[in-house]
Protein backbone atom coordinates (compact mmCIF):
# COMPACT_ATOMS: atom_id res chain seq x y z
CA UNK A 1 0.00 0.00 0.00
CA UNK A 2 1.36 3.42 -0.88
CA UNK A 3 2.20 6.00 1.76
CA UNK A 4 -0.68 8.35 0.94
CA UNK A 5 -3.52 5.88 1.18
CA UNK A 6 -2.35 3.86 4.18
CA UNK A 7 -3.32 5.20 7.58
CA UNK A 8 -1.53 2.41 9.40
CA UNK A 9 1.40 0.21 8.46
CA UNK A 10 2.39 -2.67 10.68
CA UNK A 11 5.79 -3.95 9.56
CA UNK A 12 7.24 -7.23 10.77
CA UNK A 13 5.95 -6.88 14.31
CA UNK A 14 6.96 -9.55 16.83
CA UNK A 15 6.12 -9.59 20.50
CA UNK A 16 7.65 -11.85 23.11
CA UNK A 17 6.47 -12.43 26.69
CA UNK A 18 9.24 -14.44 28.32
CA UNK A 19 8.88 -17.77 26.56
CA UNK A 20 5.56 -16.94 24.91
CA UNK A 21 5.74 -15.57 21.42
CA UNK A 22 2.47 -13.66 21.18
CA UNK A 23 3.19 -12.23 17.72
CA UNK A 24 5.64 -13.38 15.04
CA UNK A 25 6.59 -11.13 12.19
CA UNK A 26 3.12 -9.75 11.49
CA UNK A 27 2.80 -7.34 8.59
CA UNK A 28 -0.33 -5.65 7.32
CA UNK A 29 -1.59 -2.29 6.28
CA UNK A 30 -4.87 -0.47 6.74
CA UNK A 31 -6.06 2.06 4.17
CA UNK A 32 -7.52 5.43 5.05
CA UNK A 33 -11.27 4.99 5.46
CA UNK A 34 -11.09 1.25 5.66
CA UNK A 35 -13.00 -1.00 8.05
CA UNK A 36 -10.48 -3.70 8.76
CA UNK A 37 -11.16 -6.81 10.83
CA UNK A 38 -8.72 -9.03 12.70
CA UNK A 39 -9.97 -12.50 13.52
CA UNK A 40 -8.44 -15.63 14.98
CA UNK A 41 -8.95 -18.28 17.66
CA UNK A 42 -8.61 -17.47 21.36
CA UNK A 43 -5.07 -16.62 22.33
CA UNK A 44 -4.05 -16.00 18.72
CA UNK A 45 -2.53 -12.63 19.57
CA UNK A 46 -5.29 -10.27 18.41
CA UNK A 47 -5.40 -8.16 21.54
CA UNK A 48 -1.60 -8.15 21.65
CA UNK A 49 -1.58 -6.77 18.12
CA UNK A 50 -3.98 -4.05 19.12
CA UNK A 51 -1.85 -3.17 22.13
CA UNK A 52 1.18 -2.84 19.89
CA UNK A 53 -0.75 -0.35 17.77
CA UNK A 54 -2.16 1.60 20.71
CA UNK A 55 1.17 1.70 22.52
CA UNK A 56 0.40 -0.38 25.57
CA UNK A 57 3.01 -2.89 24.41
CA UNK A 58 6.18 -2.07 22.56
CA UNK A 59 6.94 -4.71 19.93
CA UNK A 60 10.12 -6.71 20.45
CA UNK A 61 10.79 -6.33 16.74
CA UNK A 62 9.22 -4.45 13.87
CA UNK A 63 7.68 -1.05 13.36
CA UNK A 64 4.29 0.60 13.57
CA UNK A 65 3.71 3.53 11.25
CA UNK A 66 0.69 5.77 11.66
CA UNK A 67 -0.15 8.47 9.12
CA UNK A 68 3.32 8.11 7.64
CA UNK A 69 5.06 8.61 10.97
CA UNK A 70 6.80 5.96 13.01
CA UNK A 71 5.09 5.60 16.39
CA UNK A 72 6.74 2.37 17.61
CA UNK A 73 8.41 3.97 20.64
CA UNK A 74 5.63 6.39 21.61
CA UNK A 75 3.54 6.19 24.78
CA UNK A 76 -0.17 5.36 24.55
CA UNK A 77 -1.16 8.93 25.39
CA UNK A 78 1.12 10.29 22.67
CA UNK A 79 -0.49 7.96 20.15
CA UNK A 80 -3.92 9.05 21.33
CA UNK A 81 -2.83 12.64 20.71
CA UNK A 82 -1.87 11.67 17.17
CA UNK A 83 -5.30 10.20 16.55
CA UNK A 84 -5.48 6.56 17.64
CA UNK A 85 -8.52 5.81 19.78
CA UNK A 86 -9.47 2.47 21.26
CA UNK A 87 -11.92 0.46 23.28
CA UNK A 88 -11.02 -2.49 25.48
CA UNK A 89 -11.96 -6.16 25.38
CA UNK A 90 -13.02 -5.97 29.00
CA UNK A 91 -15.18 -3.06 29.97
CA UNK A 92 -13.10 -0.10 31.01
CA UNK A 93 -15.48 2.71 31.87
CA UNK A 94 -14.88 5.01 34.81
CA UNK A 95 -17.71 3.46 36.77
CA UNK A 96 -17.99 6.18 39.41
CA UNK A 97 -18.36 8.97 36.86
CA UNK A 98 -21.38 10.02 34.86
CA UNK A 99 -21.66 9.04 31.21
CA UNK A 100 -21.04 12.66 30.25
CA UNK A 101 -17.90 12.88 32.39
CA UNK A 102 -16.60 9.65 30.91
CA UNK A 103 -16.93 11.14 27.47
CA UNK A 104 -15.43 14.46 28.57
CA UNK A 105 -12.33 12.62 29.76
CA UNK A 106 -11.95 11.40 26.19
CA UNK A 107 -12.03 15.03 25.18
CA UNK A 108 -9.28 16.01 27.60
CA UNK A 109 -6.35 15.83 25.23
CA UNK A 110 -7.99 18.25 22.81
CA UNK A 111 -8.49 20.74 25.61
CA UNK A 112 -5.13 20.53 27.17
CA UNK A 113 -3.33 23.39 25.47
CA UNK A 114 -2.24 25.10 28.59
CA UNK A 115 -3.32 24.94 32.20
CA UNK A 116 -2.07 28.48 32.60
CA UNK A 117 -3.77 29.77 29.48
CA UNK A 118 -6.98 28.16 30.65
CA UNK A 119 -6.60 29.91 33.98
CA UNK A 120 -5.67 33.29 32.52
CA UNK A 121 -8.19 33.55 29.73
CA UNK A 122 -11.18 32.27 31.58
CA UNK A 123 -13.64 33.53 28.96
CA UNK A 124 -11.75 31.92 26.12
CA UNK A 125 -11.52 28.65 27.97
CA UNK A 126 -15.23 28.81 28.65
CA UNK A 127 -16.04 29.30 24.98
CA UNK A 128 -13.70 26.51 23.99
CA UNK A 129 -15.35 24.30 26.56
CA UNK A 130 -18.77 25.09 25.12
CA UNK A 131 -17.68 24.14 21.61
CA UNK A 132 -16.41 20.84 22.93
CA UNK A 133 -19.60 20.23 24.81
CA UNK A 134 -21.50 20.64 21.55
CA UNK A 135 -19.27 18.07 19.85
CA UNK A 136 -19.76 15.74 22.75
CA UNK A 137 -23.53 16.18 22.47
CA UNK A 138 -23.28 15.22 18.79
CA UNK A 139 -21.52 12.02 19.72
CA UNK A 140 -24.10 11.31 22.39
CA UNK A 141 -26.90 11.84 19.87
CA UNK A 142 -25.19 9.64 17.33
CA UNK A 143 -24.86 6.71 19.74
CA UNK A 144 -28.40 7.22 21.04
CA UNK A 145 -27.42 7.53 24.66
CA UNK A 146 -29.02 10.91 25.35
CA UNK A 147 -31.37 9.44 27.92
CA UNK A 148 -28.52 8.14 30.07
CA UNK A 149 -26.04 10.99 29.79
CA UNK A 150 -26.35 11.91 33.48
CA UNK A 151 -26.37 8.31 34.71
CA UNK A 152 -23.48 6.84 36.65
CA UNK A 153 -21.59 4.69 34.16
CA UNK A 154 -21.15 1.81 36.61
CA UNK A 155 -24.90 1.34 36.98
CA UNK A 156 -25.66 0.81 33.29
CA UNK A 157 -26.46 -2.53 31.65
CA UNK A 158 -23.67 -4.17 29.68
CA UNK A 159 -24.76 -3.27 26.17
CA UNK A 160 -25.08 0.40 27.01
CA UNK A 161 -21.70 0.47 28.70
CA UNK A 162 -20.08 -0.82 25.53
CA UNK A 163 -21.77 2.01 23.68
CA UNK A 164 -20.57 4.62 26.16
CA UNK A 165 -17.06 3.27 25.82
CA UNK A 166 -17.32 3.72 22.07
CA UNK A 167 -18.59 7.26 22.58
CA UNK A 168 -15.61 8.03 24.79
CA UNK A 169 -13.19 6.74 22.17
CA UNK A 170 -14.88 8.83 19.47
CA UNK A 171 -14.65 11.92 21.67
CA UNK A 172 -10.90 11.71 21.23
CA UNK A 173 -11.52 12.73 17.64
CA UNK A 174 -9.41 9.86 16.30
CA UNK A 175 -8.49 9.12 12.70
CA UNK A 176 -8.19 5.44 13.51
CA UNK A 177 -10.20 3.61 16.10
CA UNK A 178 -9.36 0.17 17.50
CA UNK A 179 -12.30 -1.91 18.70
CA UNK A 180 -11.49 -5.02 20.72
CA UNK A 181 -14.55 -7.28 20.49
CA UNK A 182 -17.15 -4.50 20.52
CA UNK A 183 -20.02 -7.00 20.43
CA UNK A 184 -18.88 -9.74 22.77
CA UNK A 185 -21.57 -10.73 25.20
CA UNK A 186 -24.34 -8.84 23.39
CA UNK A 187 -27.69 -10.14 22.28
CA UNK A 188 -28.71 -10.07 18.63
CA UNK A 189 -30.49 -6.75 18.80
CA UNK A 190 -27.62 -5.06 20.59
CA UNK A 191 -25.19 -6.50 18.04
CA UNK A 192 -27.23 -5.09 15.17
CA UNK A 193 -27.22 -1.66 16.78
CA UNK A 194 -23.50 -1.80 17.37
CA UNK A 195 -22.84 -2.95 13.78
CA UNK A 196 -24.85 0.00 12.52
CA UNK A 197 -22.88 2.40 14.73
CA UNK A 198 -19.59 1.02 13.49
CA UNK A 199 -20.64 1.37 9.86
CA UNK A 200 -21.81 4.97 10.41
CA UNK A 201 -18.69 5.77 12.32
CA UNK A 202 -16.67 4.55 9.39
CA UNK A 203 -18.75 5.97 6.54
CA UNK A 204 -20.20 9.16 7.94
CA UNK A 205 -17.60 10.21 10.47
CA UNK A 206 -14.79 9.08 8.16
CA UNK A 207 -12.92 7.22 10.89
CA UNK A 208 -10.82 4.23 9.86
CA UNK A 209 -11.58 1.17 11.96
CA UNK A 210 -9.69 -1.92 13.08
CA UNK A 211 -12.06 -4.35 14.73
CA UNK A 212 -11.43 -7.63 16.50
CA UNK A 213 -14.57 -9.73 16.51
CA UNK A 214 -15.50 -13.36 17.01
CA UNK A 215 -18.94 -13.17 15.40
CA UNK A 216 -18.18 -14.17 11.83
CA UNK A 217 -21.57 -13.11 10.55
CA UNK A 218 -20.87 -9.54 11.57
CA UNK A 219 -17.26 -9.60 10.39
CA UNK A 220 -18.17 -10.87 6.95
CA UNK A 221 -21.07 -8.43 6.69
CA UNK A 222 -19.47 -5.17 7.60
CA UNK A 223 -15.70 -5.34 7.14
CA UNK A 224 -13.90 -4.37 3.96
CA UNK A 225 -10.89 -6.57 4.54
CA UNK A 226 -9.94 -9.24 7.05
CA UNK A 227 -6.64 -10.49 8.49
CA UNK A 228 -6.43 -13.81 10.28
CA UNK A 229 -4.04 -14.49 13.16
CA UNK A 230 -3.22 -17.93 14.50
CA UNK A 231 -0.56 -18.64 17.12
CA UNK A 232 0.78 -15.13 16.64
CA UNK A 233 1.21 -15.44 12.91
CA UNK A 234 -0.80 -13.88 10.15
CA UNK A 235 -2.09 -16.84 8.15
CA UNK A 236 -4.34 -14.98 5.72
CA UNK A 237 -5.49 -11.56 4.62
CA UNK A 238 -8.06 -10.56 2.05
CA UNK A 239 -11.66 -9.78 1.23
CA UNK A 240 -14.27 -11.40 3.46
CA UNK A 241 -15.25 -13.86 0.72
CA UNK A 242 -11.68 -14.96 0.18
CA UNK A 243 -11.20 -15.49 3.89
CA UNK A 244 -14.39 -17.54 4.17
CA UNK A 245 -13.09 -19.95 1.57
CA UNK A 246 -9.47 -20.06 2.64
CA UNK A 247 -8.55 -23.64 3.65
CA UNK A 248 -5.82 -22.50 6.06
CA UNK A 249 -8.30 -20.36 7.89
CA UNK A 250 -10.74 -23.24 8.13
CA UNK A 251 -8.16 -25.55 9.67
CA UNK A 252 -7.09 -22.86 12.12
CA UNK A 253 -10.55 -23.03 13.56
CA UNK A 254 -10.55 -26.73 14.51
CA UNK A 255 -13.53 -28.75 13.48
CA UNK A 256 -14.81 -26.12 11.14
CA UNK A 257 -13.72 -28.00 8.00
CA UNK A 258 -17.29 -28.50 6.92
CA UNK A 259 -17.25 -25.03 5.47
CA UNK A 260 -19.58 -23.14 7.76
CA UNK A 261 -17.39 -20.69 9.61
CA UNK A 262 -19.60 -20.05 12.58
CA UNK A 263 -17.67 -19.24 15.68
CA UNK A 264 -19.28 -18.87 19.00
CA UNK A 265 -17.98 -16.66 21.72
CA UNK A 266 -19.33 -18.70 24.59
CA UNK A 267 -15.95 -18.90 26.21
CA UNK A 268 -15.44 -15.18 26.23
CA UNK A 269 -15.27 -13.70 29.64
CA UNK A 270 -17.68 -10.83 29.93
CA UNK A 271 -16.89 -7.67 31.90
CA UNK B 1 -19.20 24.07 80.55
CA UNK B 2 -17.67 27.07 78.83
CA UNK B 3 -14.39 25.24 78.66
CA UNK B 4 -16.16 22.34 77.00
CA UNK B 5 -17.53 24.51 74.21
CA UNK B 6 -14.29 26.34 73.87
CA UNK B 7 -12.47 23.07 73.33
CA UNK B 8 -15.18 21.82 70.98
CA UNK B 9 -14.74 24.92 68.83
CA UNK B 10 -10.99 24.49 68.93
CA UNK B 11 -11.44 20.87 67.90
CA UNK B 12 -13.58 21.78 64.93
CA UNK B 13 -11.18 24.49 63.79
CA UNK B 14 -8.11 22.31 64.13
CA UNK B 15 -10.05 19.37 62.70
CA UNK B 16 -10.87 21.17 59.46
CA UNK B 17 -7.20 21.98 59.11
CA UNK B 18 -6.30 18.32 59.67
CA UNK B 19 -8.95 17.56 57.08
CA UNK B 20 -7.18 19.76 54.56
CA UNK B 21 -3.82 18.11 55.14
CA UNK B 22 -5.48 14.70 55.06
CA UNK B 23 -6.99 15.57 51.66
CA UNK B 24 -3.51 16.38 50.40
CA UNK B 25 -2.31 13.02 51.62
CA UNK B 26 -5.21 11.20 49.99
CA UNK B 27 -4.69 13.14 46.76
CA UNK B 28 -1.18 11.71 46.45
CA UNK B 29 -2.23 8.24 47.51
CA UNK B 30 -5.18 8.12 45.16
CA UNK B 31 -3.45 9.40 42.08
CA UNK B 32 0.02 7.93 42.51
CA UNK B 33 -0.43 5.04 45.00
CA UNK B 34 2.26 6.49 47.21
CA UNK B 35 1.79 6.60 50.98
CA UNK B 36 3.50 9.89 51.69
CA UNK B 37 5.03 9.99 55.14
CA UNK B 38 6.62 13.32 54.29
CA UNK B 39 3.31 15.18 54.16
CA UNK B 40 3.98 16.99 57.43
CA UNK B 41 7.31 18.25 56.13
CA UNK B 42 5.47 20.09 53.36
CA UNK B 43 3.75 22.12 56.07
CA UNK B 44 7.06 22.70 57.77
CA UNK B 45 8.93 23.77 54.66
CA UNK B 46 6.05 25.89 53.39
CA UNK B 47 5.78 27.81 56.65
CA UNK B 48 9.54 28.35 56.93
CA UNK B 49 9.91 29.51 53.35
CA UNK B 50 7.05 31.96 53.71
CA UNK B 51 8.44 33.21 57.03
CA UNK B 52 11.90 33.61 55.50
CA UNK B 53 10.67 35.56 52.49
CA UNK B 54 8.55 37.87 54.62
CA UNK B 55 11.27 38.54 57.17
CA UNK B 56 14.15 38.76 54.74
CA UNK B 57 12.60 40.85 51.99
CA UNK B 58 9.94 42.74 53.93
CA UNK B 59 7.37 42.37 51.17
CA UNK B 60 3.60 42.31 51.67
CA UNK B 61 2.23 39.03 52.93
CA UNK B 62 0.28 38.25 49.75
CA UNK B 63 3.39 38.32 47.57
CA UNK B 64 5.46 36.32 50.00
CA UNK B 65 2.71 33.80 50.18
CA UNK B 66 2.36 33.51 46.38
CA UNK B 67 6.11 33.02 46.01
CA UNK B 68 5.88 30.27 48.62
CA UNK B 69 3.15 28.53 46.64
CA UNK B 70 5.20 28.64 43.45
CA UNK B 71 8.21 27.29 45.30
CA UNK B 72 6.17 24.47 46.82
CA UNK B 73 4.67 23.49 43.46
CA UNK B 74 8.20 23.23 42.12
CA UNK B 75 9.34 21.23 45.13
CA UNK B 76 6.41 18.83 44.82
CA UNK B 77 7.08 18.24 41.14
CA UNK B 78 10.81 17.88 41.77
CA UNK B 79 10.29 15.25 44.47
CA UNK B 80 7.83 13.34 42.32
CA UNK B 81 10.11 13.33 39.30
CA UNK B 82 13.46 12.74 40.95
CA UNK B 83 12.63 10.63 43.99
CA UNK B 84 9.39 8.80 43.28
CA UNK B 85 9.23 8.31 39.54
CA UNK B 86 12.10 5.81 39.63
CA UNK B 87 10.17 3.93 42.33
CA UNK B 88 7.17 3.20 40.11
CA UNK B 89 6.53 -0.52 40.12
CA UNK B 90 8.65 -1.15 43.23
CA UNK B 91 7.05 -2.91 46.23
CA UNK B 92 4.86 -0.64 48.33
CA UNK B 93 7.07 -1.12 51.38
CA UNK B 94 10.10 0.22 49.50
CA UNK B 95 8.14 3.29 48.46
CA UNK B 96 7.09 3.83 52.09
CA UNK B 97 10.72 3.60 53.19
CA UNK B 98 11.61 6.22 50.60
CA UNK B 99 8.98 8.68 51.82
CA UNK B 100 10.01 8.10 55.44
CA UNK B 101 13.59 8.81 54.41
CA UNK B 102 12.43 11.89 52.58
CA UNK B 103 10.63 13.10 55.69
CA UNK B 104 13.72 12.65 57.88
CA UNK B 105 15.91 14.34 55.31
CA UNK B 106 13.63 17.34 54.87
CA UNK B 107 13.17 17.81 58.61
CA UNK B 108 16.92 17.66 59.21
CA UNK B 109 17.54 20.09 56.37
CA UNK B 110 15.04 22.57 57.76
CA UNK B 111 16.45 22.27 61.28
CA UNK B 112 19.89 22.92 59.92
CA UNK B 113 18.79 25.92 57.86
CA UNK B 114 16.41 27.58 60.28
CA UNK B 115 17.16 26.10 63.67
CA UNK B 116 14.79 24.30 66.00
CA UNK B 117 13.36 27.18 67.95
CA UNK B 118 9.89 28.43 67.25
CA UNK B 119 9.68 31.86 65.71
CA UNK B 120 6.64 34.06 65.44
CA UNK B 121 5.17 34.94 62.11
CA UNK B 122 5.19 38.59 61.08
CA UNK B 123 1.81 39.74 62.26
CA UNK B 124 -0.86 39.62 59.60
CA UNK B 125 -3.90 39.85 61.83
CA UNK B 126 -4.36 41.57 65.14
CA UNK B 127 -4.18 39.07 67.96
CA UNK B 128 -7.06 40.27 70.09
CA UNK B 129 -9.77 37.66 70.22
CA UNK B 130 -13.20 38.04 68.71
CA UNK B 131 -16.17 37.31 70.87
CA UNK B 132 -18.59 34.87 69.22
CA UNK B 133 -21.55 34.09 71.43
CA UNK B 134 -19.52 34.27 74.60
CA UNK B 135 -16.63 32.26 73.22
CA UNK B 136 -13.35 33.82 72.31
CA UNK B 137 -11.80 32.97 68.98
CA UNK B 138 -8.53 34.33 67.72
CA UNK B 139 -8.86 35.98 64.30
CA UNK B 140 -6.07 33.73 63.04
CA UNK B 141 -8.10 30.68 64.09
CA UNK B 142 -11.14 32.06 62.36
CA UNK B 143 -9.07 32.70 59.27
CA UNK B 144 -7.72 29.16 59.46
CA UNK B 145 -11.25 27.82 59.56
CA UNK B 146 -12.45 29.94 56.67
CA UNK B 147 -9.41 29.10 54.56
CA UNK B 148 -9.87 25.39 55.24
CA UNK B 149 -13.47 25.54 54.12
CA UNK B 150 -12.51 27.46 50.99
CA UNK B 151 -9.83 24.90 50.15
CA UNK B 152 -12.30 22.07 50.58
CA UNK B 153 -14.78 23.78 48.29
CA UNK B 154 -11.94 24.33 45.83
CA UNK B 155 -11.02 20.65 45.88
CA UNK B 156 -14.63 19.72 45.32
CA UNK B 157 -14.98 22.07 42.37
CA UNK B 158 -11.65 21.03 40.89
CA UNK B 159 -12.39 17.31 40.92
CA UNK B 160 -16.02 17.57 39.97
CA UNK B 161 -15.93 20.15 37.22
CA UNK B 162 -12.46 20.97 35.94
CA UNK B 163 -11.03 18.90 33.14
CA UNK B 164 -7.77 18.43 35.02
CA UNK B 165 -9.70 17.15 37.99
CA UNK B 166 -11.53 14.73 35.71
CA UNK B 167 -8.27 13.58 34.18
CA UNK B 168 -6.83 12.99 37.64
CA UNK B 169 -9.85 10.99 38.74
CA UNK B 170 -9.72 8.98 35.55
CA UNK B 171 -6.04 8.22 36.14
CA UNK B 172 -6.68 7.24 39.74
CA UNK B 173 -9.36 4.84 38.57
CA UNK B 174 -7.47 3.19 35.71
CA UNK B 175 -4.12 4.45 34.48
CA UNK B 176 -4.09 2.34 31.38
CA UNK B 177 -7.45 3.49 30.15
CA UNK B 178 -6.67 7.11 30.99
CA UNK B 179 -3.51 6.87 28.92
CA UNK B 180 -5.40 5.46 25.98
CA UNK B 181 -7.52 8.61 26.12
CA UNK B 182 -4.51 10.86 25.73
CA UNK B 183 -3.91 11.64 29.39
CA UNK B 184 -0.26 11.84 30.36
CA UNK B 185 0.12 9.88 33.57
CA UNK B 186 3.44 11.63 34.25
CA UNK B 187 1.71 14.99 34.12
CA UNK B 188 -1.06 13.83 36.42
CA UNK B 189 1.45 12.50 38.96
CA UNK B 190 3.39 15.75 38.91
CA UNK B 191 0.18 17.74 39.28
CA UNK B 192 -0.95 15.66 42.27
CA UNK B 193 2.34 16.30 44.08
CA UNK B 194 2.34 19.98 43.17
CA UNK B 195 -1.19 20.56 44.44
CA UNK B 196 -0.58 18.50 47.55
CA UNK B 197 2.61 20.38 48.40
CA UNK B 198 1.04 23.78 47.78
CA UNK B 199 -2.07 23.18 49.84
CA UNK B 200 -0.06 21.60 52.66
CA UNK B 201 2.20 24.64 52.69
CA UNK B 202 -0.85 26.84 52.90
CA UNK B 203 -1.95 24.86 55.95
CA UNK B 204 1.56 25.19 57.34
CA UNK B 205 1.49 28.96 56.97
CA UNK B 206 -1.88 29.13 58.68
CA UNK B 207 -0.68 27.05 61.64
CA UNK B 208 2.53 29.09 61.69
CA UNK B 209 0.53 32.27 62.09
CA UNK B 210 -1.39 30.82 64.99
CA UNK B 211 1.28 28.85 66.84
CA UNK B 212 4.55 30.13 65.42
CA UNK B 213 6.81 28.33 63.01
CA UNK B 214 8.76 25.40 64.43
CA UNK B 215 9.62 21.80 63.80
CA UNK B 216 6.40 20.90 65.61
CA UNK B 217 4.63 21.63 62.32
CA UNK B 218 5.79 18.38 60.81
CA UNK B 219 4.04 16.58 63.65
CA UNK B 220 0.73 17.45 62.00
CA UNK B 221 1.69 14.99 59.29
CA UNK B 222 1.64 12.25 61.93
CA UNK B 223 -1.66 13.43 63.41
CA UNK B 224 -3.18 13.38 59.98
CA UNK B 225 -2.33 9.74 59.62
CA UNK B 226 -5.09 8.45 61.92
CA UNK B 227 -7.44 10.89 60.21
CA UNK B 228 -6.67 9.43 56.82
CA UNK B 229 -6.87 5.83 57.97
CA UNK B 230 -10.17 6.62 59.69
CA UNK B 231 -11.51 8.05 56.48
CA UNK B 232 -10.30 5.12 54.43
CA UNK B 233 -7.06 6.22 52.76
CA UNK B 234 -8.59 6.63 49.32
CA UNK B 235 -11.57 8.84 50.05
CA UNK B 236 -11.30 12.62 49.94
CA UNK B 237 -14.56 13.03 51.86
CA UNK B 238 -13.33 10.46 54.32
CA UNK B 239 -10.19 12.53 54.85
CA UNK B 240 -12.25 15.58 55.77
CA UNK B 241 -14.45 13.64 58.15
CA UNK B 242 -11.45 11.83 59.61
CA UNK B 243 -9.68 15.15 60.16
CA UNK B 244 -12.68 16.58 61.97
CA UNK B 245 -13.00 13.51 64.15
CA UNK B 246 -9.36 13.61 65.16
CA UNK B 247 -9.47 17.35 65.85
CA UNK B 248 -12.58 17.14 68.00
CA UNK B 249 -11.44 13.94 69.64
CA UNK B 250 -8.12 15.24 70.86
CA UNK B 251 -9.75 18.33 72.32
CA UNK B 252 -12.47 16.28 73.98
CA UNK B 253 -9.84 13.95 75.39
CA UNK B 254 -8.06 17.00 76.73
CA UNK B 255 -11.29 18.12 78.37
CA UNK B 256 -12.07 14.77 79.96
CA UNK B 257 -8.50 14.37 81.10
CA UNK B 258 -8.23 17.90 82.45
CA UNK B 259 -11.54 17.70 84.32
CA UNK B 260 -11.67 14.14 85.59
CA UNK B 261 -8.80 11.81 84.81
CA UNK B 262 -5.58 13.78 85.24
CA UNK B 263 -3.60 11.20 83.25
CA UNK B 264 -1.96 13.85 81.15
CA UNK B 265 -1.07 13.82 77.49
CA UNK B 266 -4.45 12.43 76.38
CA UNK B 267 -4.53 15.02 73.62
CA UNK B 268 -1.92 13.24 71.59
CA UNK B 269 -2.84 9.67 72.34
CA UNK B 270 -6.63 9.60 72.11
CA UNK B 271 -6.91 9.73 68.32
CA UNK B 272 -4.72 6.67 67.99
CA UNK B 273 -6.81 4.71 70.48
CA UNK B 274 -9.96 5.51 68.60
CA UNK B 275 -8.21 4.68 65.36
CA UNK B 276 -7.46 1.19 66.61
CA UNK B 277 -11.01 0.67 67.80
CA UNK B 278 -12.53 1.83 64.50
CA UNK B 279 -10.17 -0.28 62.44
CA UNK B 280 -11.14 -3.35 64.42
CA UNK B 281 -14.78 -2.69 63.54
CA UNK B 282 -14.28 -1.35 60.01
CA UNK B 283 -10.93 -2.52 58.61
CA UNK B 284 -11.17 -0.32 55.53
CA UNK B 285 -11.92 2.87 57.37
CA UNK B 286 -15.20 4.72 57.40
CA UNK B 287 -15.31 5.52 53.69
CA UNK B 288 -12.65 3.30 52.17
CA UNK B 289 -13.13 0.87 49.33
CA UNK B 290 -12.18 -2.68 50.01
CA UNK B 291 -10.12 -3.61 47.02
CA UNK B 292 -7.48 -0.92 47.30
CA UNK B 293 -6.19 -1.60 50.79
CA UNK B 294 -3.17 -3.78 51.05
CA UNK B 295 -0.84 -1.51 52.97
N1 LIG C 1 0.79 -9.21 29.39
C1 LIG C 1 1.02 -10.47 29.01
N2 LIG C 1 1.95 -11.22 29.64
C2 LIG C 1 2.19 -12.50 29.27
N3 LIG C 1 1.57 -13.12 28.26
C3 LIG C 1 0.63 -12.43 27.59
C4 LIG C 1 0.31 -11.08 27.93
N4 LIG C 1 -0.66 -10.63 27.09
C5 LIG C 1 -0.93 -11.67 26.27
N5 LIG C 1 -0.16 -12.73 26.56
C6 LIG C 1 -0.16 -14.01 25.85
O1 LIG C 1 -0.10 -13.77 24.48
C7 LIG C 1 -0.92 -14.66 23.77
C8 LIG C 1 -1.90 -13.87 22.92
O2 LIG C 1 -2.85 -13.25 23.77
P1 LIG C 1 -3.94 -12.23 23.23
O3 LIG C 1 -4.64 -11.68 24.40
O4 LIG C 1 -3.30 -11.29 22.32
O5 LIG C 1 -4.92 -13.18 22.43
P2 LIG C 1 -6.31 -12.85 21.73
O6 LIG C 1 -6.18 -13.25 20.31
O7 LIG C 1 -6.72 -11.46 21.99
O8 LIG C 1 -7.27 -13.86 22.46
P3 LIG C 1 -8.82 -13.70 22.87
O9 LIG C 1 -9.62 -14.04 21.67
O10 LIG C 1 -8.99 -14.72 23.96
O11 LIG C 1 -9.01 -12.32 23.35
C9 LIG C 1 -1.58 -15.56 24.79
O12 LIG C 1 -0.83 -16.75 24.87
C10 LIG C 1 -1.46 -14.78 26.07
O13 LIG C 1 -1.37 -15.64 27.17
MG1 LIG D 1 -8.24 -10.56 23.01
Amino acid sequence: MSEETAILDVQGVSLQFGGVRALSDVTFSVAKGELFAIIGPNGAGKTSMMNCISGRYTPTEGRVIFKGREVTGLKPNQRADLGIGRTFQNLALFGHMSVLDNIMVGRHHLLKNGFLRGALYWGLAQREELAHRRDVEDIIDFLEITHIRKAMAGTLPYGLRKRVELARAIALNPDLILLDEPMAGMNLEEKEDMARFIIDLNEEWGISVIMIEHDMGVVMDISHRVAVLDFGQKIAEGLPDEIMNNPRVKTAYLGEDDGGLVFTDDDEEVA
Amino acid sequence: MDLFFQLLINGIIVGTLYGVVAMCFVLIYKSTQVVNFAQGEFLLIGAWICWYILVQFQIPFVFGFLITLVFMAGLGIFIQMVVLRPMIGEPIISVIMVTIGLSIFMRALVNWLFGQNAVGFPEVFSTSSINIGGLYVQPAYLMSFVISIVIMAGFFYFFKYSRYGLAMRATAFNQQVAQSLGISVKQVFAMAWAISAMVSALAGVVVGMVNGVSSALSFIGIKVFPAVILGGLDSIIGAVVGGLIVGVLENMAEYVDGQFLYWGNMLTIAPFWVLIIILVIKPYGLFGTKDIERV
